[in-house]
């Protein structure tokens, strides 16, 4: 186990976290592998897990009745993908789909929230990670959503 | 006034920078819906003009009027002057239309260089965006030909959608290269785009080079080199470490005119390739 909570500590998203939580997570985390194509998670699904992405790539996806899965945006190696689990109603958003050969740690949401609620420091550290997550997709998707490439009539 | 300090690499001006010279295009070669590509030699053997990566040309559609280009081509072959256009003017529309043997009129090389050789011994992260690979090809082809003289070399690349990415098939020779690591990221993906969606700063926390010894060259629109040089800051870079290109309404191309007034400094002639930091007290300033 000592070895898990090493490799679970070499992980960008949970970079400096102290030994203690990483002790109390592993009892939360188990190894998971999915093939090209395969969800981690659909739109409606009970969001009872995220996942740490080791390797691979992940297409977060909205689908569009005649439009087809549309990719928002993708998630690789090093990033997380899920933070359904920490608010009511604990449901997907959008869909999760492996792109590839995706290795990743899944960490138990409903585990976690136990955890976090009997540990306020814990709750507060891995909700700070979280918040740092959601402000990089939100200037992401804010860029995104200026076009910034497109053609604005100079030159 | 204070004045702004120039970039460190500043070529020599043509000799008579208000003269076009003549060029026929050679080539035209289509990038993308909006984008094209003129390959153009000079009217007569001597006229050959020598550019630095990161230059432009003012190029003159004839009747029409002249815009500022950069230059897309590789400086190690200047016989064949090379222009990337994205076609959203009179101008740009203008010269679109041209074919092989029409004549063009062009004045240039002009404007400060990427910093090449001040880069040589360091890693170096090229990050462009959109049309803004175009000055950035010649640095890239710059640093690819003497690759022994750098050490980690990035290159980012953000298009909107993958039918809007330029030079795909040299894209895709880049990729293949085992001492140039490319990442490539479109704003909107199509079905079959398999590759990173997201913004091109988003590549930028997970790319492999030394940000205390890395200097990074940026061209792109200009929300997106803020929030490119953000990330590079975040991800420890300081701010001599950092290069961009601007884009202004540059006409006369010596700093005659002012049109392209940048805080103290016109982007013609003291640009396009500044410094981060020298243009720090201007940079996002809405009265600029």
């Amino acid at each position: 186990m000592e070895s898990f909570e090493r490799i679970l500590s070499e992980h960008a998203f949970f970079h400096d976290l102290p030994a203690v939580h990483l002790g109390t997570l592993v009892g939360c985390v188990s190894n998971v592998k999915f093939g090209a194509g395969e969800f981690l998670f659909r739109e409606g699904d009970a969001a009872d897990q995220f996942y740490l992405i080791r390797h691979g790539r992940v297409a977060v996806e909205a689908f569009a009745p005649g439009r087809g899965s549309i990719t928002i945006e993708t998630i690789d190696e090093g990033e997380v993908v899920g933070w359904s689990w920490l608010f009511p109603p604990y449901t997907a958003h959008f869909d999760a789909r492996a792109l590839g050969l995706v290795r990743a740690f899944a960490l138990d949401g409903a585990c976690l929230r136990a955890k976090c609620e009997k540990d306020a420091e814990l709750g507060f550290d891995l909700t700070r990670r979280f918040a740092r997550v959601v402000m990089q997709r939100l200037d992401a998707t804010r860029l995104q959503l200026l076009d910034l490439y497109g053609d604005h009539g100079n030159g | 006034m204070a004045t702004m300090a120039t970039a460190e690499s500043r070529p020599a001006v043509a000799a008579d920078p208000m003269r076009p010279a003549l060029f026929v295009v050679r080539k035209t070669s289509r990038e993308t819906a909006d984008t094209f590509t003129l390959s153009l030699a000079p009217a007569v053997p001597e006229g050959i003009h020598r550019f630095a990566p990161g230059q432009f040309n003012m190029l003159y559609a004839f009747g029409v009027g002249e815009a500022p280009v950069s230059i897309s081509g590789d400086p190690a072959k200047p016989e064949m002057l090379v222009h990337t256009i994205r076609a959203v003017g009179s101008v740009t529309r203008g010269l679109r239309k041209l074919g092989k043997g029409d004549t063009v009129g062009v004045r240039g090389p002009f404007g400060t260089a990427w910093p090449v050789e001040q880069a040589h011994g360091h890693d170096v992260v090229i990050v462009a965006g959109g049309i803004g690979l175009a000055p950035l090809r010649p640095a890239l082809y710059h640093v690819l030909l003497h690759r022994g003289q750098y050490g980690r070399v990035v290159f980012l690349y953000g298009a909107r959608t993958p039918a809007d990415m330029l030079f795909a098939r040299q894209l895709r020779e880049w990729r293949s290269r085992f001492d140039l690591e490319v990442e490539v990221t479109v704003d909107r993906a199509t079905a079959e785009w398999q590759g990173t969606v997201g913004v091109v700063t988003k590549l930028i926390g997970r790319s492999p080079f030394d940000p205390g010894s890395a200097m990074a060259f940026v061209c792109g629109p200009e929300v997106m080199i803020r929030f490119t040089v953000a990330a590079l800051q975040r991800r420890g870079m300081t701010d001599p470490s950092i290069f961009v290109s601007m884009e202004r309404n540059m006409k006369c191309a010596v700093g005659f005119c002012g049109h392209c007034q940048f805080g103290p400094a016109f982007v013609c002639k003291d640009g396009p390739v500044f410094r981060y930091d020298r243009t720090l007290p201007f940079f996002g300033l809405r009265e600029v």
